[in-house]
């Protein structure tokens, strides 16, 4: 066993970790667990692994694939070979169209990436690679470029496969790499070093200056300058001032913030401890949404980690500043990623939102200062001491700055997390990064920044990403959600969806939002529904009226709410409308969705040259509007089709008509 | 701070919000949700302006700042609370012709005034069912507008919570937990939620149908009782200035619709300062529970019921004036008539919700089997009495109280405000222990709207530490001190309602704070052109006690003016 002082020369130690631990432990007592030694040595680069390591994407997006049988099987083949390695849970490394994913590091071998992993591929997997010590290369995703990189020629490095090759990781660099329930591995890829660094060497000014000069913005939707905000808190007089992490991620299509918790959470909590420091609050609250179990699992292990290695608590690193941290579970209220609703709700209130001013810096949680940041932003904030300042602004464009992270989904071939420097082309991301749309299909559109941003269309694809660009065209960074749309999404039925959300997830609070989101989505309602449906005059005219009155009420909505969940909750109508009226106008006028996705539109019909008999369709039907005798061509009644279209669905000869 | 408001310049102060300035200044802007003593919530959003930037920004809420340039009338403005108004009524049951609130309703007013002249929106209603079993108060939830006045009234002015927002989005609602009713939460029906209420979703429930039957019955005998309060309100309702006294209208326009005897609630205050004041001695002289709690605003005694029952000996075990007169009537008076008590009927016109509550109590009944009071009608119901009975109340002659239950003096006038019962008493107390009135009779120190109002006075050899607190929420500091042995006072009035009964749940609305100001002072107005400013002072008092209860305290007066309480759960 190296000694700790042996541990403390290791070149590949980070030195402001030495420093780090120096602070916490006396060098000559040396009071450092040998698991803890035998952890860091292998982890501090796979250079000296001894055994097998066998790291599992085990997020909630691995889990959801099935990673907990993977890790069963693995520990079982393991056990009964009698094969010593080491099964190690990792968080997400953003690729969720590979899911499960697996890490294999043999001693004198790359580290490898298996994707599509399944309990069956299990055996295959110990057998050839940690057995035989050679790649399984159909299931080969990529190797990563350690000491050992230049062994399996047939595999591509990991970086050079095209959904990392235009990816700039540094948020997510240990996502998915690292087990994030462990401190030493973050410590060891040098965690903690910025927060040493602020600590020792800067006054709060010097670091809210350090920010304002990275350029740093808040990446949970508006893109304020956080180095300011922090600065207004930081000018505000008072004997109490608390911070907020913001994990109540709840846009429909968007789970960076989750990765990030799951995969990297001592991250989060290290510039919770520097923005802190900045603003001067001793307590902190994770306001975490309680559908991210996980995530929250995660937490508490990290805060209590943290807190015993003397970095959360009384005196943090010796310098004398206290900080607490406490999670709040969120009761998945969408509103409640609201600032002042989130700041409601941890007071035990109701979450809706307050009028502002006063803003939460002046007077927030408990009428105290606060301040409210994203998990994307504090992640970000320990780049800015541990790489600088200089090096965080030269990332990104004139306005904005760093890198964003993207959950890419929707009709695209690799749907993931997405990390790339602000200044990034749509296109890029869709399709150099994404693959491109599936099944030879058309791209239509790409929804940005959840239902409070906006879709854009193919004219827009050359875009560069950041704050000021997507306003312009018509969406919003927000929380940064990417849903990829094909030639089959309706704008009008999307537009639909998302006021349907908005109308469950408005606090009723305001009258534009509670009444006016109601009244779009009954309007849309009522263009994509049947005219069989309307049953007297007075329907029809209805659906015209509502119509001329869409946009008048969409934009009093943006005007006049309280919050921004309310001055956004009309956007997917008001940019559906500015790219797509054409659609609108065909199922207004013509009665027709043009891509055939407002089932409610459609008449199907039964093309008799095509149809064999099979009665299939007829065994589907829930309401019974097919007949037909065995063999012979059926026939749908079309005043009992209820447009469910499970006869086109289940059809096998392609001969339902849909139009 | 310089600010423009429809490019005039205007002066305001820092802290300001634009409404501030422009009520000041005379612009009008439409609120909804505002309420003047309570905290800004920006919910309605009617009261948007638009600023130089082209925000949309609510001026209830939003502070002024150097500057400023702010629109009232632009384009958007006009369109944004237009479209807020439709929007309203789309979710609006459209029966104004039969609402309680017609003709009286903030929705229709602003309806008419941004001339509404169709129903641009129409769609999904909200629905939710009728509340209508408490005894005193009313809810529609699918008349609500979600304005929130009615929660933060409940919440911030009297510390109740009964209601509160439940649901969310469209299906928003307000309601007690648990979608209950209102009788089975610790709702003290002080009303003050129907006051604040801006539409028909909060509203009295009524008895005017048991009143006219009973007047209509040729076999019963009615007699009215009417709180102090009454006389300096109900003149709203027929189109008189705020704080205009109507002292004789109001027995002549009941003689008019047949009550066949009217009393007054004043002689009774009378009596019940004679009790009080006379238990406040005994409690002091023989060391009894102190501070001594007053027992009129049966707001108060429900609330102290639900929330600090263990302190329920430290209320005074007196009667409230209504009580004292229905006990005086169907004993004292159906003796020396000869009337058959169940054959009176007893009619109280009060300007109280909790009232209707507070006749329900059994323990208020000197028979057992029936209520001393038949029923009690708040100031409002008894204005639409006398509306559909064609009476024209400005033009009744002045007439009195008949007796011998309809004699008062100044004591009895100033129940109606807060701090009057505190004044009365000591007034009466005073004489009971020096046998001399004071110097002073006007103890203006508890006057006043304040919420708190905290005196001493030296009565012989004594100093009494004395207050008057209205609105519950106030209540709590004091009610914690007695709990935790602390408390230094002597006597303590409370009052449910902010101001006292002039703002009571059952006042003629909409109300407003220079209204209840010109109601306060017409009520000292009263007092002070009484001949006879003190309880002691009534003669038919006096004769009560010497033809029927003895003294004050006697084994009589506690059998028929005294009650008690009961601890009572909250959910």
């Amino acid at each position: 066993m190296q000694s700790f002082k042996e541990i403390l020369s290791q070149k590949t130690l980070s030195d402001k970790f030495l420093e780090i631990i120096n602070d916490r432990y006396d060098a000559s007592k040396a009071g450092i667990s040998p698991d803890m030694i035998r952890s860091l040595k292998s982890r501090l680069s796979l250079d000296a692994v001894d055994k097998p390591i066998i790291m599992i994407g085990m997020g909630t997006c691995g889990l959801a694939n099935g990673a907990q049988a993977v890790y069963d099987k693995f520990e079982e083949e393991l056990a009964s070979r009698g094969i010593e390695a080491e099964l190690t849970r990792v968080g997400c490394v953003g690729f969720c169209a590979e899911e499960v994913i697996v890490d294999v590091k043999i001693p004198g071998f790359p580290r490898i990436s298996y994707k599509r992993v399944t309990p069956e591929n299990v055996g295959t997997i110990i057998e050839r690679t940690i057995v035989n010590k050679e790649p399984v290369i159909q299931k080969a995703l990529g190797k990563y470029p350690d000491a050992d990189a230049a062994l399996w020629n047939e595999i591509p490095l990991i970086h050079d496969i095209p959904f990392f090759k235009w990816q700039k990781k540094v948020v997510l660099e240990n996502c998915g790499v690292i087990d994030p329930e462990s401190i030493d591995q973050y410590l060891a890829r040098g965690g903690y070093s910025a927060l040493s660094i602020v600590l020792k060497n800067k006054s709060p000014y010097d670091v809210i200056k350090d920010v304002l000069a990275s350029g740093l913005r808040g990446r949970g939707g508006g893109g304020f300058p956080t180095g300011k905000k922090w600065e207004f808190a930081y000018n505000t007089q008072s004997d109490q001032k608390y911070l907020i992490c913001n994990a109540d991620e709840g846009d429909p299509g968007a789970f960076m913030d989750r990765a990030v918790l799951e995969g990297d959470p001592h991250r989060v909590v290290e510039g919770m401890i520097i923005a802190a420091y900045a603003i001067g609050a001793s307590v902190g609250y994770i306001y975490c949404r309680a559908e991210y179990p996980l995530a929250i699992s995660r937490l508490e292990k990290t805060i209590a980690d943290a807190s015993a290695y003397g970095l959360l608590g009384k005196n943090i690193l010796k310098s004398g500043f206290n900080f607490t941290l406490k999670i709040k579970k969120g009761a998945g209220a969408f509103v409640c990623g609201e600032e002042t609703a989130l700041i409601n709700s941890i007071e035990g209130k109701r979450g809706m939102p307050r009028p502002r001013p006063p803003f939460p810096a002046v007077s927030g949680l408990f009428g105290k200062p606060t301040i409210i940041n994203n998990v994307e932003t504090l992640a970000n904030v320990s780049l800015i001491f541990s790489k600088g300042a200089d090096w965080y602004s030269a990332i990104g464009t004139g306005s904005s700055k760093g890198t964003k992270i993207f959950a890419l989904s929707g009709k695209v071939v690799n749907t993931g997390l997405v990390e790339v420097p602000m200044g990034t082309t749509i296109r890029r991301i869709i399709f150099d990064i994404g693959g491109g749309v599936p099944d030879g299909k058309h791209f239509k559109a790409v929804q940005i920044g959840g239902p409070s941003g906006g879709a854009l269309p193919e004219q827009h694809l050359d875009t560069e990403i950041d704050y000021e660009n997507l306003k312009k065209a018509g969406a919003m960074m927000g929380s940064g959600g990417l849903v990829v749309m094909d030639e089959k999404t309706c704008m009008v039925d999307l537009a639909k969806y998302f006021m349907q959300f908005i109308t469950s997830e408005s606090c009723g609070k305001c009258i534009p939002c509670r009444e006016g989101t109601k009244r779009l989505l009954e309007i849309l309602e009522r263009i994509t529904r049947s005219y069989r449906e309307e049953e007297t005059e007075v329907d029809s005219l209805m659906r015209f009226q509502g119509m001329l009155y869409l946009e008048r009420l969409a934009n009093v909505i943006k005007d006049t709410s309280l919050c921004g969940l309310g001055q956004t909750a009309a956007n997917p109508v008001i940019s559906t409308l500015r790219y797509f009226r054409d659609e609108y106008e065909a199922h207004l006028y013509e009665r027709t969705c043009p891509s055939k996705a407002c089932r409610q539109m459609l008449t199907y019909t039964i093309i008799p040259e095509k149809c064999t008999g099979c009665t299939l369709c007829a065994m589907r039907c829930p309401v019974e509007a097919i007949s037909g005798n065995r063999k012979e061509p059926h026939f749908i009644n079309q005043d009992i089709c209820t447009h469910c279209g499970q006869c086109e669905l289940n059809c096998r000869f392609d001969a339902i008509l849909a139009e | 701070m310089n600010i423009k408001i429809n490019n005039n310049a205007y002066w305001a102060n820092p802290g300001e919000t634009i409404l501030q300035v422009t009520q000041r200044e005379g612009i009008k802007i439409p609120t909804l949700c505002y309420m003047s003593d309570l905290t800004p919530t920006g919910a309605c959003r009617i009261c948007v302006v638009e600023i130089e930037t082209g925000q949309l920004v609510p001026a209830c809420a939003f502070p002024v700042y150097n500057g400023m340039e702010v629109q009232t009338n632009s384009k958007k403005v006009r369109r944004s609370r237009k479209s807020i108004i439709e929007l309203l009524i789309a979710n609006h049951p459209q029966d104004c012709l039969v609402c309680v609130r017609n003709g009286n309703c903030d929705l229709q007013d602003l309806a008419a005034e941004y001339g509404v002249r169709s129903y641009r929106y129409v769609g999904e209603k909200r629905s939710g069912k009728l509340d209508l079993a408490s005894p005193a108060v009313e809810r529609d939830p699918e008349k609500c507008i979600l304005c929130g006045r009615c929660v933060r009234m409940c919440h911030e002015v009297q510390n109740v919570g009964a209601i509160d927002f439940v649901n969310r989005g469209f299906y928003s609602q307000v309601s007690p937990a648990m979608d209950r009713s209102l009788n089975t939460t610790a709702c003290v029906y002080c009303g003050q939620c129907v006051v604040a209420c801006p539409v028909g979703a909060l509203r009295e429930k009524s008895y005017l149908k048991v009143a006219w039957e009973a007047i209509n019955d040729p076999e019963i005998h009615v007699i009215a009782q009417v709180a102090p309060a009454v006389r300096v309100a109900i003149g709203e309702e027929f189109g008189l200035p705020p704080g205009t006294i109507t002292i004789g209208k109001i027995p002549a326009a009941l003689r008019r619709i047949g009550v066949n005897e009217i009393f007054d609630t004043n002689f009774a205050a009378d009596l019940t300062i004679m009790e009080e004041a006379n238990e406040l001695i005994e409690r002091i002289q023989s060391g009894g529970k102190l501070p001594l709690f007053t027992s009129c605003s049966p707001g108060w005694i429900k609330y102290v019921e639900h929330f600090y029952p263990e302190l329920l000996e430290y209320v005074s075990t007196c009667k409230s004036p209504q009580g004292m007169q229905g006990a005086m009537i169907k004993s004292y008076y159906a003796k020396k008539t000869g009337l058959d008590p169940k054959k009176i009927f007893v009619l109280s016109i009060m300007p109280c919700t909790a009232k209707k509550f507070e006749a329900g109590r059994p323990e208020l009944s000197v028979s057992h089997t029936d209520p001393d009071v038949d029923v009690v009608l708040s100031t409002r119901e008894f204005a639409r009495m006398l509306k559909i009975a064609g009476i024209d109340f400005n033009r009744m002659p002045e007439e009195g109280f008949d007796d011998p239950l309809g004699e008062s003096t100044g004591a009895g006038v100033i129940f109606g405000a807060s701090g009057g019962v505190l004044e009365a008493a000591l007034r009466t107390a005073h004489y009971m222990i020096t046998g001399k009135d004071m110097d002073q009779i006007d103890f203006t120190s508890v006057r006043g709207l304040q919420g708190v109002k905290e005196s001493s006075i030296k009565i012989g050899n004594a100093t009494l530490k004395v207050a008057a607190v209205s609105g519950l929420h106030n209540i709590d500091r004091f009610l914690e001190e007695v709990r935790n042995g602390n408390s230094e006072y002597h006597f303590i009035e409370v009052m449910a309602c902010p101001g006292g009964c002039i703002n009571g749940g059952g006042q003629p609305l909409p109300s407003s704070p220079e209204k209840i100001k010109k109601r306060m002072e017409a009520i000292y107005e009263i007092d002070r052109s009484l001949p006879k400013r003190c309880s002691h002072y009534n003669d038919s008092v006096k004769a009560l006690y010497d033809n029927f209860l003895g003294k004050p305290g006697s084994k009589k007066s506690h059998e028929l003016l005294h009650t008690h309480y009961m601890k009572r759960e909250s959910i």
